[in-house]
């Protein structure tokens, strides 16, 4: 019995071997795509978490205690106008300082791209109640009577209010949602596609890519903590102005 | 062919491993994976094993006698289970408890279930401690609670008449030390699994939550009233927790700092553990130090007794008006929603009392 165990794996192995080696003519490369966040250019991480030392476009001063944010889809367009998704999403975990960079196991093939682009939150196709594990085990699931799915950023901390009192406010971007309850209803999307632009594939490649976290609070909108703090999840008007406001707050720094 | 050559060495070699593991007799416990819960294994990531403590009959059936074995303590008085008894979800109904000689630590008991998926493994209301095993070393020599030497525990064992043999058929060994000790409590600590509340009979459509209830669940989930899903898990996250540690504004300044004590950083002052919403009608008094008697002084502190400090959590609202002002009926509803994460069958498992 053990014998024959030992030649099913001997077959076993000389079947896969003769796979790979077959794959190697093909030449596809591995990407990555590392998150880093500024300050309208002042670099940020946890280490300035906790701290009252920034300023938003209103005048506000304000702390981050938690970021992170999800994101999915990463499409790449070739010149024939052909899409190739990557699967998988990444929660971008900036309170832990993990996970700031996403390996996607699917590869790419080398060659010229009109457009990368990925999905900031989920897609609504993709948003689907309670069906990712990884991120109900961290709680990151939008109610059910606000439509359900789950959060597409969470950034949280503290700002001083008109009266100088610290206050706590809670900028967490999600679908938005009008009439919370058992029949809620979406007046529009507010998941953005981010479009990095055109790029040449020649080989393994580390998308560098900036979140400018001051970019939130001030265009379009010029966003008044003293206004908008907490609850802004079932009001559908602040995530809308959310989702005007992060259409650019990510920018391609480079591709190494 | 060089390709051939070495797969033909492989071969040999599974051919001589597998014949010389068949002459050698070792010893194996017998396999006894978690039985993961039906609404656990849908919803969530599945639970923490180390790979050099895996569950077994034998290991399982030692924790629990240990667990509930004073021999464990200096003057073999206390059991694991004076603190962590079974009719209060294994937490105990004081304030703080009393350790063998009378002396009161500073902090409540905490319930034991569902530890496996406390995924980042820290352990204690500060998250003192990495792993369930390397917990299990702290009580035993803690002074405030069984004050025993580890020497003496393993020489007490060794010299037991039954502990020898319990051990040999648990790790294959009646040489006892304290590491095998902490693995077997680990191992039936990881057993100790709540997952048939009301609430999840209602989730799994085995029952109906009362208008009460429906509401209370709605004051819980809504951003506006009681926003407490953000740490304490929903639906989707039947844990009832997120392990992670947070000031839920008990006080202004602190006499027992917390994470913050275990980190260094001031930022995190008067952090603690978010425990479990489950079973909560077995497990007063509540908070780290077991200041409040019952669930309504809970809610009425979420509700308009928030104390401000600069390590808050941004979560909490209305601060400076002490909350968010639920009203009565709110209140009461969210008090019949919590009660329904208790879970009769887990407090009354025959498996979890003492043998
Ligand atoms: C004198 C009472 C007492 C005894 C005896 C005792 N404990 Fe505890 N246990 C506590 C208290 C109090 C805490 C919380 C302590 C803290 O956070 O500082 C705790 C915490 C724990 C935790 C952490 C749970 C979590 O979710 O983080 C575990 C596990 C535990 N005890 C297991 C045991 C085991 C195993 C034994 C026996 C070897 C034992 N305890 C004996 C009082 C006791
Ligand atoms: C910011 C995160 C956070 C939010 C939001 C939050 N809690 Fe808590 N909760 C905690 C933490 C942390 C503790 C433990 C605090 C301590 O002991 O110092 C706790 C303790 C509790 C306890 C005591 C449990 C025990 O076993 O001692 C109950 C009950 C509770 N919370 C219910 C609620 C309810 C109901 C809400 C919503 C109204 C809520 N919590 C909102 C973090 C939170």
């Amino acid at each position: 019995m053990n014998k024959l165990t030992s030649i099913f794996l001997l077959i076993l192995a000389v079947f896969v071997s003769c796979d790979t080696d077959n794959d190697d003519t093909i030449s596809n490369a591995k990407m990555a795509f590392n998150f880093s966040h500024t300050w309208d250019g002042t670099p940020v991480t946890n280490s300035d978490f906790n701290d009252l030392k920034f300023t938003n476009a209103n005048g506000e001063t304000l702390s981050i205690e938690r970021l992170r944010y999800l994101i999915s889809d990463i499409t790449f367009t070739s010149l024939n106008g052909e899409t190739l998704k990557v699967n998988g999403y990444n929660l971008v975990d900036v309170t832990n300082n993990e996970d700031l960079t996403f390996e996607p196991i699917t590869f790419i093939p080398a060659g010229t791209y009109t457009n990368v682009s990925f999905i900031f939150g989920f897609k609504n196709e993709d948003n689907i109640h309670n069906a990712y594990q990884d991120l109900n085990s961290i709680s990151w699931s939008v109610p059910t009577m606000l439509g359900g799915g789950y959060h597409y950023m969470q950034l949280d901390g503290k700002f001083v209010n008109s009266s100088n009192t610290e206050q706590g406010y809670n900028f967490h971007a999600i679908r938005a949602v009008d009439n919370p309850g058992n029949r809620p209803t979406f007046p529009q999307n507010t998941f953005i596609t981010v479009n990095l632009g055109s790029v040449n594939i020649s080989g393994n490649s580390t998308f560098n890519i900036e979140m400018n976290i001051a970019e939130w609070f001030k265009n379009p909108n010029r966003w008044d903590l003293n206004q908008l703090n907490q609850g802004l999840m079932p009001n559908s008007m602040a995530q809308i102005m959310m989702f005007e406001n992060g259409q650019n707050v990510f920018n391609l720094i480079s591709i190494e | 062919m060089k390709k051939w050559n070495s797969y033909i060495i492989i071969l040999l070699t599974f051919i001589y491993t597998s014949c010389s593991n068949e002459s050698v007799e070792t010893y194996v416990s017998t396999p006894s994976p978690l039985e993961i819960p039906q609404l656990f294994e849908a919803r969530i990531l599945n639970p923490i094993i180390p790979n050099d403590n895996p569950q077994t009959t034998e290991g399982i059936a030692l924790g629990k006698k240990l667990f509930f074995d004073p021999i464990l303590s200096g003057n073999n008085s206390q059991a694991c289970a004076d603190c962590h008894a079974p009719e209060n979800a294994f937490s105990d109904s004081d304030r703080f408890s009393d350790g063998i000689d009378g002396s009161l630590g500073n902090r409540n008991s905490m319930p034991l279930f569902n530890l496996a998926w406390n995924y980042d493994e820290k352990f204690f209301w500060d998250g003192n401690t990495f792993s369930l095993e390397h917990q299990a070393f702290v009580p035993v020599s803690d002074l405030t609670e069984m004050a025993s030497d580890w020497q003496d525990v393993e020489e007490k064992l060794q010299q037991h008449l039954e502990y020898p043999n319990l051990f040999n058929l648990a790790f294959g060994t009646s040489k006892i030390d304290s590491v095998k000790v902490t693995k077997a409590l680990a191992q039936f600590q990881r057993t100790l699994i709540s997952s048939n509340s009301k609430f999840d009979k209602f989730l799994l459509g085995e029952a109906v939550l009362t208008p009460e209830e429906q509401n209370g669940f709605n004051v819980f989930m809504d951003e506006n009233r009681g926003d407490c899903f953000h740490c304490h898990g929903s639906e989707s996250n039947p844990l009832w927790t997120d392990n992670i540690f947070h000031n839920n504004g008990l006080d202004k300044t602190f006499t027992d700092l917390g994470l913050g004590a275990v980190t260094g950083d001031p930022a995190d002052n008067g952090k603690f553990k978010s425990p479990s919403l489950r079973n909560l009608a077995f497990t007063a008094p509540y908070m780290h130090d077991g200041r409040f008697a019952t669930l309504e002084e809970v809610i009425n502190h979420y509700s308009e007794g928030l104390k401000n400090s600069s390590t808050i959590d941004p979560l909490m609202k209305k601060v400076n008006q002490g909350g968010v002002q639920l009203s009565m009926q709110d209140k009461a509803d969210l008090k019949s929603f919590l009660l329904s994460l208790s879970d009769y069958e887990f407090i009354n498992n025959s498996a979890f009392s003492n043998p």
